[in-house]
């Protein structure tokens, strides 16, 4: 699409145009502001982390991009998350439709309880109009596959989605955002309830997801931030404070803030 | 730069700061024992020289208990930033400085040596070189303590005074072997000693460049080759 948007300046080197980025982005609850102004983009196939305290606003900030914070009702938004150069707050741009091209994985696994693991992953393939059985059958293997699980349930895919251990019910969910064909995929501390085993099977599975897709992560867990992301975005009381190569943040980063923060002089 | 010791967790400022002591100990022990050539060199006096010679193995232990404790902090707490460089620091500088206390065992059991001879010259321009010598390992620790890089790069700068130093002694030194083939025992001992002193601020101008490393996070080693410009 022919747009005016035209991404922020870059305070990181990137090589690829990025197809997504927030520019002047603030959230409030009610009267409270949770994201102050942020600014920046999201290089495609690389993995950004936003790291912060608890209440810093990094779970916020990531539900504005694809919509998700304004369901919470007294909520409000200001600023414009430009996606494949269209405003995803422009009127007219349906919510369902932008939360279909930005996935999003949640803290804790929500595989859908009533429905076995074949038709979780289907579910969301069934609501955008999708419903020959081999097309289904081929997304649904496709998606497991992507997520790193196919070969762990390809025998059991009739059985409820909730019968799978936690790491796997944290892979299933983002085999079901991943059916959908999202071009990005947002993870809202999607490790924060599994063991190291687990977790480190979905750092491997994303890892490998970011050659398709662009990924953002929301983690408290810095060890992890450092590990698994190419970029590093560093929230404090809802202003980014530097956002920069992951590499550069752990080792040497600007500003002071983000030193105290990273080793462990306040949180 | 951030506070040292404002950790959220005083267990690991603690351990930080034993990391530190440990380091800053080794430090006096190779500096006392430096020091000591000066004394056994400029006043001949071997009897400092084999006391501090036996003091080199708290040196060495030191070595290892500095070793330890940057594992163990390393696989505790998985330092970032400013503490990940203090941990490399203290994991190269530790075995800088037990190299100095090797180095300085040499040159006290040298020392010994020659004492036990008639003097070949007036004992003036080593105990020089190894005052200058001691200034940079001094100068190299305190920028450590204080986290000076100023005070750091001013010992990296100083080394070349130690080079010209030890270059001049050394240039004398086979001239006196040319005229006569009996001094070429003792010149070689003292050519030897020399070159210890040189190698030590050498160590000195190391242990400078790690504490710029950690203070700016610049990487100023091999004279701006692969140097990351100041930080």
């Amino acid at each position: 699409m022919e747009t005016a948007h035209t991404p922020p300046q870059e305070t990181v080197a990137i090589a690829d145009k990025p197809v997504l980025w927030v520019e002047a982005v603030s959230a409030w609850y009610g009267k409270a502001l949770a994201v102050d102004d942020v600014t920046l983009s999201f290089p495609p196939r690389r993995i950004t982390a936003i790291i912060g305290p608890s209440g810093c606003g990094k779970s916020t900030f990531i539900r504005t991009i694809n919509r998700m914070h304004e369901i919470i009702p007294g909520t409000r938004v200001a600023g414009k998350v430009i996606l494949d150069g269209q405003n995803v707050y422009d009127a007219g741009v349906s919510p369902v439709a932008v939360r279909r091209r930005i996935g999003m994985v949640f803290q804790k696994p929500n595989p859908f309880p009533t429905m076995s693991v074949y038709e979780n992953v289907a579910s969301g393939w069934r609501l955008t109009g999708g419903k020959r059985k081999s097309e289904l059958d081929e997304i649904v293997e496709t998606s497991l596959r992507q997520a790193a699980l196919w070969d762990e349930v390809k025998d059991k895919l009739r059985e409820p989605g909730t019968s799978l251990s936690g790491g796997q019910q944290q892979r299933l969910c983002i085999a079901r955002a991943l059916a959908v064909k999202p071009k990005v995929l947002l993870l809202d501390e999607p490790c924060s309830a599994l063991d190291p085993t687990a977790t480190a099977k979905i750092e491997e599975t994303v890892g490998v997801l970011k050659h398709e897709l662009t990924i953002v992560i929301v983690t408290h867990n810095m060890q992890q931030a450092a590990r698994a992301s190419d970029l590093t975005g560093f929230l404090l009381t809802g202003r980014l404070i530097e956002y920069g190569e992951t590499k550069k943040i752990f080792t040497l980063p600007k500003e002071k803030l983000t030193e105290d923060y990273i080793t462990g002089r306040f949180g | 730069m951030s506070d040292p010791d404002g950790h959220l967790s005083r267990q690991y400022n603690k351990e930080l700061t034993t990391l530190k002591d440990l380091l800053l100990e080794m430090g006096g022990g190779v500096q006392e024992a430096l020091a000591g050539t000066i004394k056994a060199l400029g006043e001949r006096d071997s009897e400092i020289a084999e006391k501090l010679i036996i003091q080199d193995a708290k040196i060495d232990e030191l070595e290892k208990r500095v070793d330890g404790l940057c594992v163990q902090i390393l696989a505790t707490r998985q330092p970032t930033a400013v503490d990940l460089r203090f941990l490399t620091l203290g994991l190269k500088i530790t075995t800088d400085l037990e190299r100095i206390g090797d180095l300085t065992v040499n040159i006290l059991r040298m020392a010994v040596e020659v004492n036990r001879l008639p003097l070949l010259k007036k004992m003036e321009d080593l105990p020089r070189l190894a005052e200058a010598t001691l200034k940079a390992v001094k100068g190299a620790l305190d920028s450590f303590v204080e986290r000076d890089a100023e005070k750091a790069l001013d010992v990296c700068v100083g080394d070349n005074e130690v080079d010209e130093l030890a270059r001049d002694l050394e240039k004398e030194l086979e001239e006196y072997m040319r005229y006569d083939a009996a001094n070429i025992y003792r010149a070689l001992r003292l050519i030897l000693i020399a070159r210890s002193l040189e190698r030590i601020a050498d160590h000195a101008t190391n242990i400078a460049e790690q504490v710029v490393f950690m203070v700016r996070g610049s990487d100023i080693r091999h004279h701006g080759e692969g140097s990351r410009g100041p930080g």
